[in-house]
């Protein structure tokens, strides 16, 4: 693996930057794996990466349909943050935040994460309420989260308006300083490259079409558009069609698959200096690095695998952010997208074994999946080589479906993620 | 946007006048004391959400304000018909 360091970008700069060998090699599936990861997005090649590093399993491949980090990984608007409101959510996505820290060096890859902080604002008495519980209930989980007046956020974010008579009024904001944003494509690229120098196949273009599961029910490995592959362990990562892959090894989960659309405006100039959420008028926004404002939309009421969304899901947001934001009333967007969120009834991930022997499965994410990547990755990987969770996400099991031991951050976190 | 069939007002509408309300033809429990946990499980949370034919429920909620079902591809999102609560799953 090449080891990127100041100087080899300036002698690679002096002679145009041409030269750079590949980073992985693009693999050709082998007859049998040690463990298997469907779904090569952020969370998958994490998983991959963990294991070859951590687990000592190196001898891995990451099967994907189409290519590396194209579904939800490059699809999201890269917020970060850990400020959920139960103990298990808190401990669960303070663990990635924490794996972000460092992220950059360990993969020796700019992930460009960024510390520039998640503030979301409250517009009425409800919100404020709702908020300074989540700041009380995260400083008792070492979670960093305070309460921002008006007029500190608007220190904080100076475009945001806060005029009293403004449309969506802004009464103050709870601020997540270590919240921010990385480059979502380069997280994926990243766990690629350090995957594949430790050993780990990386087969894209491979769609799976069907899990072989022996006399005594645990998995052989996985039937795919470009042969068997055998393996005792596998780990399903593929977000929206999770429970497609599932249905596939005869297990019914509880998700369901919504379109959820992001837009970027036209790149501009440094104008907007952190990441500003709105639950209430459903707006979330941040400038990325190359200059565009990024912005999240919502998901459309009905199940869909189209990853394409309705105009008029777009035009609510926009019209939100005109308003909240009314410097950006002339901007220009650029480019719209959908991705296809897997969303579970408690909108908290399921992370952990399935009911077949070999199976496990890292799906359920649905709205807010990129802040997870790292910890995501990490306890997959735990997980299968284990054969057993980590704390952090033994209380994410399929069980509490059944249990009734629900993990409720469908009202606590409220809608964006 | 979807155009929407109003099996009851027999119009094609903008999805706008319409709320999803999920998954069809989920029955009631007719007895609920007699049911398992596994049971209750698979009546409130496992969804088919499959990729193709998928049987919901919508309600034209700025129209006649009535229940149907319909029957949509969830790939190319095109409905294949709707039809009237309580008429059989097609």
């Amino acid at each position: 693996m090449t080891r990127f360091s100041a100087f080899s970008l300036f002698a690679k700069a002096l002679g145009g930057h041409q030269g750079w060998p590949e980073q992985w090699p693009d693999a050709a599936p082998r007859p049998a794996y040690d463990a298997i990861i469907v779904g090569a997005g952020g969370h998958g090649l994490g998983a991959a990466y963990y294991l070859a590093k951590k687990y000592g399993i190196t001898n891995v491949a990451v099967i994907e349909k189409g290519w590396l980090g194209g579904g939800n990984t490059g699809r999201n608007t890269t917020i970060i943050r850990s400020n959920y409101l139960y103990d298990e959510s808190a401990h669960l996505y303070d663990h990635a935040l924490k794996l972000w820290d460092g992220l950059s060096q360990e993969l020796n890859y700019n992930t460009m994460y960024s510390k520039r902080g998640v503030m979301m604002l409250a517009h009425n008495v409800h919100d404020i309420q709702s908020f300074k519980r989540h700041i009380h209930a995260n400083r008792l989980n070492g979670v960093d989260n305070e309460w921002l007046s008006a007029e500190e956020a608007k220190a904080y974010c100076p475009p945001l308006n806060i005029a009293p008579e403004a449309r969506y009024p802004v009464l103050g904001a709870a601020l997540q300083r270590r919240g921010g944003t990385a480059r979502h494509d380069t997280v994926a690229w990243g766990y690629a490259r350090a995957a594949a120098a430790l050993g780990v196949d990386i087969i894209q273009n491979c769609a799976v079409t069907g899990i072989r599961r022996g006399l005594d029910g645990a998995v052989e490995g996985v039937e795919t558009t470009r042969g068997f592959i055998a393996s005792k362990r596998i780990g399903v990562s593929a977000a929206g069609h999770s429970s497609v892959i599932m249905q596939m090894a005869g297990l019914e989960f509880p998700l369901e698959s919504y379109p959820l659309q992001a837009l970027v405006s036209e790149p501009v100039k440094p104008v907007f200096p952190c990441v500003v959420m709105s639950n209430t008028v459903h707006a979330y926004m941040s400038q990325s690095d190359k200059g565009e404002l990024v912005i999240g939309a919502g998901t459309d009421q009905y199940v869909s695998y189209s990853q394409r969304g309705a105009l008029h899901i777009v035009e609510h947001t926009l019209a939100a952010i005109c308003e909240i934001f009314p410097i950006f009333r002339r901007m220009r967007m650029l480019r719209s997208w959908g991705g296809i969120v897997d969303v579970t009834p408690d909108r908290s991930p399921i992370l952990g074994k399935t009911p077949v022997k070999g199976l496990y499965v890292n799906c359920g994410w649905g709205t807010g999946g990129f802040k997870a990547t790292p910890g995501a990755g990490d306890l997959l990987a735990y997980t299968m080589a284990r054969d057993e969770p980590h704390p952090i996400n033994a209380p994410f099991n399929l069980d509490r479906f059944r249990t009734g031991r629900l993990i409720d951050e469908a009202a606590a976190a409220a809608v964006a993620h | 946007m979807l155009l929407i069939h109003c099996p009851y007002c027999d119009e094609q509408r903008a999805e706008l006048e319409f709320a999803y309300a999920g998954q069809a033809h989920i029955a009631r429990p007719a007895d609920p004391a007699a049911m398992s946990d596994e049971d209750w499980r698979d009546y409130l949370f496992i969804r088919a959400n499959p990729r193709g034919r998928h049987h919901e429920r919508w309600r034209h909620i700025h129209g006649c304000g009535r229940f149907f079902n319909a029957v949509r591809d969830t790939v190319s999102d095109k409905f294949e018909v709707t039809y009237k609560a309580g008429e059989p799953r097609r």
